[in-house]
């Protein structure tokens, strides 16, 4: 009996863990599906109906601004952030002495909380007290950047905010990849007198795709999942010129009450999210199989 | 890498002076760059009201003044209370600390599981936890809501605990399986021979081993417990909310004056935690982020 425990013991401690997996992610995940083909309202409904939710979610204007603003806020959040990340590591590794602190300055905006991040800038971004009115009072009175209250511009304070905070992050990813590419082929096209820039952008930047694949997946699910972001830099507004599916799934939970709204768009971000990272998980997983 | 613009640049001296120039003004324009909101929220912190009025953004205060620190900490209106961040701030710890201990504990036996004792099919739930990690949070919050409704952990710290740990567990697993699976399999059958058992094993080879992990993983697990939002928010009630809540409430509070010093003392409050550990831990730190984002 002891013996046959001995045996099982591996399995019966990772159990648990394995069943509140199943419940609490691909139970829950099978929940809110099932919820989004029916009319659920204020209490949840379990007789489908069909894509009432769903039809309901495309024809409305504030899901449209919704789903469009991820796109807008995601594609300038990952390309920024990545640009910015690869410059600073590509500046970062030409032996410095002061590195380590440099880096450290960098990177701290990753250990914040999107909610400190959304409070700072809003303050720095505010029209009145804060950026306009600071270069307005050095004596250019025309000077106008308010963005934040520009519901045509709210969303890219968004991305000012978001590249901030996660710049620095793409940078310690692409610094550790430039570190990795193999000396000996540098050192070997250095002999034979090839420029740097010819060096970074032939030889070890394509060495780096992984890396590149990483960061990006890195941002997009960052980007899919600004929640908290958006909710302290403008709470969404104005109107609802900065809602996110994130907000908009929010708010349709938990304000509107409107549980089949609220199920289908996150249904539609599980979409999203799935379309990124399922292929990229299932290359690492076979890659490290084979 | 060996450093290219020294040996690239040999047509004199002069010209690598200027080139290491011009580095190091755009590295300290960056710098400057991340530092700038941080610098602005402790001036800001330490101004009166009146100054914020009439001084700009970038200027240091005149009189440094700590009322804003005293009214963010225990005076600040969160809504109808105004009791400023202390309790929401204590509420945060009581939060994080266990799950924080919990979610790593789990995921070390669990890595240690996958990695040093495979069974058939344990990679396949390996894979599942996986994707775990990467779910947006929205598609689990409805059910999640009921669910905590009725194990009667509804709107409570414990209740908040339970979904740390539920969604934790993916990542912690994750570190610690990458960690352990690069110890080799004879030392575990070595053991075995000399009549050492599962948890024999685990505590006297494993776990002192393990030093670095445990630190990635407490760390990493702190600074995304201490710094979420989208659970306080959905599944806290009055009283009960984690701080990163509390500061949103005090910032977005629509009674009296607008207090800036006030809003950006407690941000700084609410940051210290998760700063202070970058701060004394950024090896770690940055270890658990990439950990976290290169798999293997």
């Amino acid at each position: 009996m002891s013996e046959w425990l001995e045996k099982q013991l591996p399995k019966l401690v990772l159990a648990p863990s394995f069943v509140a997996i199943l419940i609490f992610v691909y139970g829950f995940i099978g929940w809110t599906a099932w919820v989004s083909f029916t009319k659920s309202k204020l209490l949840p409904r379990y007789d489908i109906v069909g894509l009432i939710q769903y039809d309901r979610l495309f024809v409305s204007p504030r899901w449209d601004v919704a789903f469009s603003n991820l796109f807008v806020f995601g594609f300038l959040f990952i390309v920024i952030s990545m640009l910015l990340g690869l410059l600073l590591a590509i500046l970062l590794d030409q032996k410095i002495r002061t590195e380590g602190i440099i880096r450290t300055i960098y990177l701290y905006p990753m250990a914040l909380s999107m909610i400190v991040t959304g409070t700072a800038w809003k303050w720095i971004l505010n029209p009145g007290l804060g950026l306009e009115a600071m270069i307005r009072s050095w004596g250019w009175e025309s000077f106008t950047f308010n963005w934040l209250v520009d519901p045509n511009m709210a969303i890219y304070t968004v991305v000012i905010a978001g590249v901030w905070q996660a710049s620095g992050f793409v940078m310690a990813l692409f610094l550790a990849g430039l570190r990795s590419v193999d000396d000996e082929i540098i050192k070997a096209a250095q002999v034979d007198g090839i420029p740097t820039w010819r060096i970074y952008s032939s030889i070890i930047l394509p060495s780096m795709a992984a890396i590149f694949l990483s960061a990006f997946i890195v941002l997009a699910h960052l980007a899919i999942k600004s929640f908290d972001l958006v909710i302290a830099l403008t709470g969404g507004g104005p109107g609802y010129a900065t809602d996110l599916p994130a907000t908009y799934m929010y708010t349709m939970a938990f304000s509107r009450g409107d549980i089949g709204q609220a199920a289908s768009s996150a249904m539609i971000m599980m979409a999203v999210v799935f379309a990124i990272v399922v292929p990229y998980l299932y290359s690492e997983l076979r890659a490290k199989n084979d | 890498m060996t450093e290219l613009n020294s040996k690239y640049v040999d047509s004199g001296y002069v010209q690598k002076l200027i080139l290491r120039s011009l580095l190091f003004l755009l590295l300290g324009i960056f710098a400057v760059y991340y530092l700038m909101p941080l610098f602005v929220m402790i001036t800001t912190s330490l101004k009166s009201l009146e100054e914020i009025r009439t001084g700009s953004l970038i200027d240091l205060p005149r009189e440094v003044t700590f009322a804003a620190w005293k009214t963010a900490w225990s005076g600040a209106c969160t809504g109808i209370q105004c009791e400023g961040l202390r309790p929401y701030f204590w509420n945060s710890v009581l939060l994080a600390v266990p799950a924080v201990i919990i979610s790593t504990l789990i995921g070390a036996l669990n890595g240690y599981v996958i990695a040093q004792w495979r069974f058939k099919g344990a990679n396949l739930i390996f894979s599942l936890m996986l994707f775990g990690c990467f779910i947006p949070f929205q598609v689990v919050l409805l059910p999640m809501a009921r669910v905590l409704g009725i194990i009667n952990l509804a709107g409570s710290i414990s209740g908040l605990v339970f979904v740390h740990v539920i969604y934790g567990i993916g990542f912690t697993t994750l570190f610690f399986r990458n960690y352990y699976v690069s110890v080799p399999v004879e030392l575990v059958k070595a053991a075995k021979i000399d009549g050492a058992n599962f948890f024999r094993i685990f505590i006297s080879i494993f776990l002192p081993l393990s030093l670095p992990i445990i630190v990635v993983t407490v760390i990493w697990q702190f600074t995304q417990i201490w710094n979420d939002f989208l659970f306080g928010v959905s599944f806290s009630e009055a009283g009960t909310q984690p701080v990163t809540v509390a500061l949103n409430n005090i910032v977005n509070s629509t009674t009296g004056v607008k207090e800036y010093n006030v809003d950006m003392a407690a941000a700084i409050i609410a940051a210290l935690p998760t700063l202070f550990v970058y701060v004394v831990a950024g090896k770690y730190f940055i270890r658990g982020l990439t950990a976290g984002s290169v798999k293997g």
